[in-house]
């Protein structure tokens, strides 16, 4: 039987304040697998990464990656892993390169070796030209990538990543996206941690949702989303919407403006349907978009905060990896 | 040797030396201005007015004292501000999520500290030659003390940026605690000229062990207030209790992990 990449066993954590962040996590993820762990602020995502990445002590429970026990044979177990943080944390003060064959020792790689990998993973993060400044002139997206660069030094089995595309320009995003399939593809095994929520329903097949330190929804993307009894969309109308909107069955039709539908159907309604009788009411759809994405409508039924996670919607709307 | 271990000390190692190269301004050449005065005040004009100290001439018998005072401060200034800034930089968590043991992180700091306690030792031992001879009779009795001096208190420098939560707070200990133990651990004077109930209180002061141990390498044995062995073992103590003490707080992640 194939050990999973990442095993948690009612993982409990109580910090010294006495806030529990973790109420008894439970979570498999596969190797290979691209991974998306979801949840509002504070619902213990952090928590969960830092236990796993050995910042965080577990109140109680177990975490083993690749078969290896993390409190058992720690080292072992970290050598297998790579972590990009949500908040920046390598020394400002040293160069890129410093910065990343640093690292790599840190882990045992030989000098020559990780002065190779530092040119490899600077090139490939579009840093290379920068290696030799002072980490702390780089600008936000450029530490981001910094450090995945860092992350991949140590060439990790498992890559975690908490948010790390918080911040950063939609081009350097959809750069991050294509490197981060490329790691995948490769053979790592990614979890991602986002409150970007197109960005994990595009790139990840599985994931699961916590909300206030429990598990509360996991499995196959594309499973949970059809799981969604309900989409909504916005279109815009050509001229002046007539006085009386038509009544369809089972549909939430409402007006923001003068020139937009909004309106709610079940998933089954089929959108001929829909379009038949906006013709016959003599409303002519301009266009036509998702009300929202089809991740961030399950994440705000399954999570009563969910809505304070999200970021605005009209941003990223049309966003997909390049 | 490509043993994981000892790649990743070396790494914090060179990482510690290349940081008090890169800022040499504030690493070496400060305690180097400082001995130099110290030498020209005390050593030259005030220590001419006060004749022999132990036996020896005034310069001679603060060379050791001086050595040892900024091998001491700067051992503990080097990693109490090294470790708290990756603290608070948040950069320790680079050590902290890799496979290395805590006891190689421990060593890669405690190895830094030593390093510059051994250059800022070097500078000064430089400075005095300019102002008096400097023999040694017992080079291996001046190495090893200086080895252990500048240990004890890297691991105490370390000790202090764990509980450290702000920059104030490694400020404390330097000024309040390890500054008057170094001027109170007979660098300027030998314990003989106290009065019998200051004799005895030095006796707690571990940095007039040091400072003796040194002397007595630089000097010879007549140059000392107590038994090269008996500093030996206080310093060794030291080297022990707050070794293990860093050990224990790395183990148990007190002000580091949550």
């Amino acid at each position: 039987m194939t050990q999973p990449a990442l095993h948690v066993e009612s993982l409990h954590k109580t910090y010294d304040n006495g806030v529990t962040a973790l109420k008894g996590v439970s979570l498999d993820v596969m190797p290979g697998d691209f991974f998306a762990l979801l949840g509002p602020n504070g619902a213990g995502k952090s928590t969960l990464i830092g236990v796993v990445s050995s910042l965080v002590n577990p109140s109680s429970g177990s975490v083993s990656v690749f078969g290896v026990d993390l409190i058992a044979n720690r080292s072992e177990a970290m050598r297998m892993i790579g972590l990009v943080p949500q908040e920046i944390n390598f020394n400002m003060f040293e160069k890129p390169i410093d910065v990343l064959t640093n690292y790599a020792g840190f882990y045992g790689v030989p000098r020559a070796e990780a002065l190779l990998r530092a040119e490899k993973q600077l090139k490939a993060a579009q840093l290379w030209e920068k290696a030799h400044m002072m980490s702390r002139t780089l600008s936000g997206g450029m530490k981001r990538r910094l450090m995945i660069a860092r992350a991949m030094m140590t060439e990790p089995k498992l890559l975690i990543l908490d948010e790390p595309t918080a911040g950063v320009d939609i081009e350097i995003r959809r750069g991050m996206w294509k490197t981060l399939q490329e790691v995948n593809a490769a053979g790592t095994t990614v979890i991602l941690t986002t409150h970007y929520l197109e960005e994990a329903e595009s790139l990840c097949r599985n994931l699961a949702i916590i909300d206030k330190g429990l598990i509360i929804e996991r499995g196959p993307m594309k499973a949970l989303l059809a799981k969604l009894d309900v989409e909504g969309f916005v279109l815009d109308i050509d001229g002046e919407l007539p006085s009386q909107l038509p009544t369809i069955a089972k549909v939430e039709i409402s007006t923001p403006d003068s020139h937009t539908l909004i309106i709610e159907k079940p998933r089954d309604l089929p959108l001929n349907d829909l379009f038949d009788a906006l013709a016959s009411a003599g409303i002519k759809v301009r266009s036509m978009r998702n009300q929202t994405n089809r991740l961030e409508e399950l994440f705000v039924r399954l999570t009563a905060t969910g809505r304070d996670a999200l970021v605005p919607r009209a941003q990223d709307a049309q966003e997909r990896p390049a | 040797m490509s043993n994981p271990n000892f790649i990743a000390f070396k790494t914090i190692a060179r990482r510690e030396v290349s940081r008090i190269l890169r800022i040499w301004g504030q690493t070496l050449v400060p305690p180097a201005i400082t001995m130099t005065l110290y030498f020209l005040i005390f050593g030259k004009l005030i220590g001419s007015r006060i004749g022999d100290m132990g036996g020896f001439d005034y310069m001679d018998f603060i060379v050791p004292g001086l050595v040892m005072m900024s091998v001491i401060q700067n051992a503990y200034g080097n990693i109490s501000s090294s470790f708290f800034g990756a603290k608070f930089g948040r950069h320790v968590e680079e050590l902290l999520v890799s496979p290395m043991p805590n006891h190689v992180i421990l060593a890669g700091y405690v190895a830094g500290g030593v390093l510059r306690g051994l250059m800022v030792g070097l500078l000064v031992l430089v400075v005095a030659m300019f102002f008096t001879h400097v023999r040694v009779p017992h080079p291996f009795v001046m190495i090893s003390t200086i080895l252990l001096g500048a240990t004890i208190f890297s691991l105490a420098g370390f000790v202090n940026a764990v509980y450290a939560k702000k920059f104030d707070d490694i400020a404390i200990v330097p000024t309040f605690i390890l500054t008057p133990l170094t001027y109170l651990g007979g660098v300027f004077y030998s314990v003989r000229v106290l009065p019998e109930w200051a004799q005895i209180a030095t006796q707690a002061n571990p940095i007039f062990y040091m400072v003796n141990a040194f002397r007595y390498g630089l000097l010879g044995e007549n140059a000392t207030d107590v038994s090269i062995w008996v500093s030996y073992a206080v310093m060794l103590f030291f080297v022990l209790a707050l070794g293990a003490l860093g050990m224990f707080l790395l183990k148990r992640g007190i002000g580091l992990r949550s």
